[in-house]
């Protein structure tokens, strides 16, 4: 075959970082060019092969952050630092940056949604995402389970970053409460003139989104991202249809607008 | 273009000269293979010999396995070395198929070769050696519907065939066949196709699909109905879900292959991710996602529908689920009749 789009290509690991008891971090080395918000198949010969976001990326490296939930998760914990990762990508559609160049960015995260959306983050950090504002609002179940923990108070050298876990906890004096209560009780000079982006498991999405259209933010305004089962990244398996779309081409991250008609 | 007459003897010697230069697939009797006790089996097979060619039933599974088999393997692994898997089967092949299902190909072709702009590799290695014997239909077989989908027609074919009591009529398109079959009387035939069936479907015709109708009580009958075994997609000509599975060999961890396996959306598991959360839970959920995706959504996003109307998944069903009955329920529902 000439070319086969199903061959991954080994990608080096060069740094693991434990985020939570079951969650990681790992750092590969690639030089690929990629967008926030797209996705790569992730593979192990004889485990198995998943779709799984990009939670940060450089000219010759890739980051993805990872829950140890199934098979192939499992086995990629057990992974050592100078082990290959197979990977084949970036595939889907990403954020769309020339929209949120110069914008006033909203962004909430529930949980494992704030993998994808930390580029963005990191973009408006080192200059390469240059926005008027940026808040965040990031919910996480527990003071246990929160991602990228070393990482907040640099964000907040750029904007205003609200961290919330669903119940008060011992040894947490931060914001409690789910993010859809935090939605509620943002301030927006201009709703109309904010680029928001919600990401996380469907429930969550679909109740903050609820809450962001009450702010008056337009639908044209906020964007999604989907997480589905996949098995080949290409619009051929079939698992991530909805209605016409495919999350992996037409995807992972839709406009509002277009998401409110997909109907799983 | 040209037409030829055989008597059926003729036929059988071209039948085996064909088979001399081309693998032959078509659909042949297995019998006391059939669902039940005392029923045959008709699906589609290698073929050696002209009478083996099952001409007076529909087949139960279509011809999509030739392009795209039930279990397939990608690649080869000796530890973390990957190797393509090689074609075992590299001749040309012909089959011998019915109109419907060389529209059933033209759906294939639209997932594998066009959807997201990329081609499958494994589907066209396969897809490319193929070419199309066309079965002239005299008349329908139960449960198909291919009128009402406008697949009854097809053009897309190498050679057209007539099968009589006596004689084999051939319409040669296709050059490369064309010294085979010069041996016959001349002919002036030219295939008809079947202009009506006994099984009529109105088939919805909506730009968007009404909010109401993903969540219409007509779905809610195959919560209990369907069993979920997925027969309905696994004998479907257009379904082409598929999910990967690796495996490593017993005696070496070391080796093993990643295959791509048949998947359906009735069946359990189709939307399942690590950690949880699945979609479609309930079987109604997935009778209207399979009959949306048939009759609806892909024709949004190609111009036409998927459905060819062969009937197999009618055919198939060990629940009797009528899916041309489906349409014509969804049809009704969307005139706000009565959709029961």
């Amino acid at each position: 075959m000439k070319e086969n789009p199903y061959r991954p290509f080994p990608a080096k690991i060069t740094g693991i970082k434990a985020e939570t008891d079951c969650e990681f971090t790992l750092t590969v080395a690639a030089s690929v060019a990629m967008t926030p918000g797209q996705f790569f198949q992730v593979s192990l010969p004889k485990i198995g092969e998943a779709p799984i976001s990009i939670s940060g990326f450089g000219p010759d490296w890739i980051q993805f952050t990872v829950r140890a939930v199934g098979r192939l998760t499992n086995a990629l914990q057990e992974l050592r630092t100078g082990e290959n990762l197979f990977i084949r990508g970036p595939y889907g559609t990403g954020f769309p940056l020339d929209t949120f160049r110069g914008s006033n960015l909203a962004i909430v995260a529930g949980g494992s949604g704030t993998a994808p959306v930390r580029p963005l983050i990191r973009g408006a950090l080192d200059g390469s995402l240059p926005v008027r504002s940026l808040r965040v609002i990031a919910g996480f179940k527990s003071k246990e389970s929160l991602l990228f923990a070393d990482e907040f108070d640099e964000w907040r050298t750029k904007g205003e970053v609200l961290v919330t876990i669903d119940k008060p906890q011992e040894g947490w004096d931060g914001p409690t409460g789910l993010v859809t209560e935090h939605i509620r009780a943002m301030m927006l000079d201009d709703p109309a003139d904010v680029q928001f982006v919600v990401v996380g498991p469907p429930v969550m999405m679909k109740f903050a989104v609820a809450e962001v259209r009450l702010l008056g933010v337009p639908e044209d305004n906020i964007w999604v991202s989907f997480e589905r089962l996949m098995s080949c990244g290409l619009g051929k398996c079939g698992h991530c249809k909805i209605d016409s779309a495919y999350i992996c081409l037409d995807g992972p991250v839709f406009r509002f607008s277009r998401a409110a008609g997909l109907i799983d | 273009m040209s037409s030829f007459s055989f008597s059926l003897e003729e036929f059988s010697r071209v039948f085996d000269a064909l088979g001399e230069l081309y693998a032959l697939s078509g659909p042949k009797r297995f019998p006391g293979k059939g669902r039940f006790s005392g029923t045959d089996l008709v699906k589609y097979a290698p073929l050696v010999s002209f009478d083996e060619l099952e001409l007076d039933e529909k087949s139960s599974m279509s011809p999509k396995s030739l392009v795209f088999p039930p279990d397939e393997t990608t690649f080869y692994f000796n530890g973390d070395e990957f190797t393509e898997a090689p074609l075992e089967d590299e001749r040309e092949t012909v089959v011998f198929l019915r109109p419907c299902d060389i529209n059933g190909f033209r759906r294939l072709d639209a997932i594998f070769l066009e959807n997201g702009g990329t081609k499958d590799p494994y589907y066209l290695r396969r897809r490319e050696k193929l070419h199309f014997f066309m079965i002239e239909c005299a008349t329908s077989f139960e449960n198909c519907f291919c009128v009402s989908m406008g697949s009854n027609v097809a053009g897309e074919y190498a050679v057209a065939l007539r099968f009589g009591q006596d004689s084999v009529l051939v319409q040669v398109k296709d050059e490369r066949f064309a010294g085979l079959f010069a041996s016959g009387a001349p002919s002036e035939f030219t295939p008809e196709f079947v202009r009506e069936n006994a099984r009529t479907v109105e088939v919805p015709d909506v730009d968007e699909m009404p909010p109401e109708l993903f969540l219409h009580p007509l779905w809610d009958e195959y919560d209990a109905r369907c069993i979920a075994c997925g027969r309905c997609n696994t004998s479907c000509v257009t379904c082409t879900c598929f999910s990967t599975r690796d495996i490593f060999y017993a005696d070496s961890r070391r080796s093993g292959e990643r295959r791509r396996v048949w998947d359906g959306c009735h069946l359990d598991g189709f939307t399942d991710m690590a950690g949880g959360h699945s979609f479609r839970k309930k079987k109604g959920e997935r009778m209207r996602f399979k009959t949306f995706h048939k009759i609806y959504d892909f024709k949004k996003r190609f111009g036409y529908n998927m459905c060819v109307g062969c009937g197999r998944c009618d055919d198939v069903c060990p629940e009797y689920i009528s899916f041309a009955e489906c349409i014509n329920k969804v049809a009704a529902a969307l005139k706000g009749g009565d959709a029961k």
